[in-house]
């Protein structure tokens, strides 16, 4: 498209996947779509295609991850991906200099993506910025998650089949949430409405500036959805002093049974995992038939394998030479 | 051939004729029905498949499974797919080992989409045999590979190409000569 200078430019997505916040509606469209045929990839006997072969992907986790970093290399090693983890917990790391570094020495060994994982916002752009090969963001700080944001439209699709006028309520830790961030662009985009219910000290100022609706009570956001996207309540928000107590907080905001019992409609449970069981989700409601929340785990594949697959093929000044003497 | 408007090759006739011979062949090279699996390489070749399909069922009284494949993930040109690459549904829903699978494609013409075809259908199992059927056989093959049911040869020149059309995509039946203007 217009970045010619970009190193490997694609027409569809361009260099990176940082956010879903810069994308249009029709690129989430066909990251979603694209998601759909590898689907099937894992339900085979043999679960791999050779489209990636010979490509390095380096995973870069600055912070623990147990789910995101497992989806991201099973999506790799069925695309046929050579993969290498770098777990850089310590505390080194948390300077922008170090980071490039580990980036330009990893490049140096001539790899051709990295996924990463930091804790501080807007380190993937950061790194895409400094390096040649394809970044995606693996949830940076409290900026996005937009593989987590897509593998939830995904799910939400699945179910629904729209998003024009579908009401999506994101519970709980808003604030601190890049996965609530990634959804509530790639909602919008898509047309479907959206609220945030929590704790007015868990919700960012100014949120409703961003064109949502704020419940206070989630019996009302329970009335009100078609779907709930209930995030995890990070532990040590407690003791941040942002709620006086877990059990509290489980009275006031739970997604209980009781509650969704009254709701009009059956209500889309989804939940972005790990979680707190008692907390922000009794168990009732994470195994009950509205939860669709291993269904997220098993799209989180398809999606992060559409991504690489979208990232690393199709150059725009080739393809049309191919187009050319393309066909079979 | 001076560039003009396009020739047609086969009309919509014509094409259902060719079928119903590919069919016929299929069922002579596969001596019956019995162990027999036909799969549609996306897009057209799946359209075709399921018509022949429908005429050996019909003709030899029997359920003949069918599939569809999408190689997209099996090219070997990944860096040249385009800007919009739609990968489409594979679907292979039975088990294909010791059968005997006839490929049914379009057109064949430099042999990698049937390379591609042969590597993914060997990951969904090992059939007895392989067989290729295609409606036109345009030359210009760069892989040593050669189709064993051929609807029509076609001569293409430089500056040409062929395209086919099927009524469930395009609205109507037919093969035809283009050539590769601007326009």
């Amino acid at each position: 498209m217009s970045q010619r200078s970009a190193p490997r430019p694609s027409g569809a997505l361009g260099k990176d996947l940082l956010a879903l916040e810069p994308l249009t509606a029709d690129q989430i469209r066909l990251i979603l779509d694209t998601a759909e045929p590898f689907k099937e990839i894992s339900e085979r006997a043999i679960k791999k295609v050779p489209t990636l072969r010979g490509a390095t992907i380096v995973n870069l986790f600055f912070e623990a991850s147990t789910r995101t970093r497992i989806s991201f290399e099973f999506a790799e090693k069925r695309l046929s991906a050579d993969t290498v983890n770098v777990a850089a917990s310590g505390s080194s790391v948390s300077k922008g200099e170090t980071l490039v570094d580990t980036a330009r020495n990893l490049e140096a060994m001539r790899i051709d993506m990295v996924v990463i994982r930091h804790g501080a916002s807007g380190a993937a752009k950061f790194l895409a910025d400094r390096i040649e090969s394809n970044v995606i963001n693996a949830g940076d700080g409290t900026h996005e998650h937009p593989t987590q944001g897509l593998l939830d439209l995904l799910t939400i699709r699945d179910h629904f089949k729209r998003f024009e006028g579908l009401k999506v309520c994101i519970c709980g830790d808003v604030l601190h949430s890049r996965v609530a961030r990634s959804n509530l662009w790639g909602l919008k985009k898509l047309g479907a409405e959206v609220a945030v219910c929590g704790p007015r000290s868990l919700l960012p100022n100014a949120i409703d500036q961003l064109g949502v609706t704020i419940f206070d009570r989630i019996e009302d956001a329970i009335q009100w959805a078609d779907a709930l996207n209930i995030l995890r309540l990070q532990l040590e928000r407690m003791e941040g002093g942002y709620i006086p107590s877990l059990r509290e907080y489980n009275r006031v905001f739970g997604v209980t049974r009781e509650r969704l019992e009254r709701a009009p409609r059956d209500v889309l449970i989804l939940h972005p995992g790990p979680m707190n069981r008692g907390v922000e989700i009794d168990s009732d409601v994470a195994d009950g038939p509205h939860s669709v929340i291993l269904d997220q785990v098993t799209n989180g594949v398809a999606v992060r394998m559409a991504v690489l697959y979208l990232l690393a093929g199709g150059r725009p000044e080739l393809a049309e030479s191919a187009k050319r003497g393309g066909e079979r | 051939m001076p560039p003009k408007d396009p020739t047609t090759v086969l009309d919509a006739r014509a094409v259902e004729r060719t079928l119903k011979r590919i069919a016929d062949e299929i069922v002579e090279l596969n001596d019956g029905i019995e162990d027999l699996v036909v799969v549609g390489i996306q897009r057209r070749g799946v359209q075709l498949a399921q018509r022949i399909v429908t005429m050996i069922e019909k003709s030899e009284g029997g359920r003949v499974p069918s599939g569809a494949l999408d190689i997209t993930l099996y090219r070997d040109d990944l860096q040249t797919v385009g800007p919009r690459p739609v990968v489409g549904p594979t679907h292979i829903p039975w088990v294909i080992d010791d059968k005997h699978v006839v490929i049914v494609d379009d057109v064949l013409y430099t042999g990698r989409t049937v390379r591609a075809a042969l590597d993914e259908l060997a990951d969904f199992g090992r059939p007895s045999r392989i067989a290729l059927a295609v409606l036109v056989d345009r030359g210009g093959r760069e892989l040593p590979i050669h189709a064993d049911i051929v609807g029509k040869k076609v001569d293409v020149q430089n500056g040409e190409r062929i395209d086919v059309l099927v009524e469930e995509l395009d609205g109507r039946d037919a093969v035809i000569l283009v050539s590769r203007g601007d326009a």
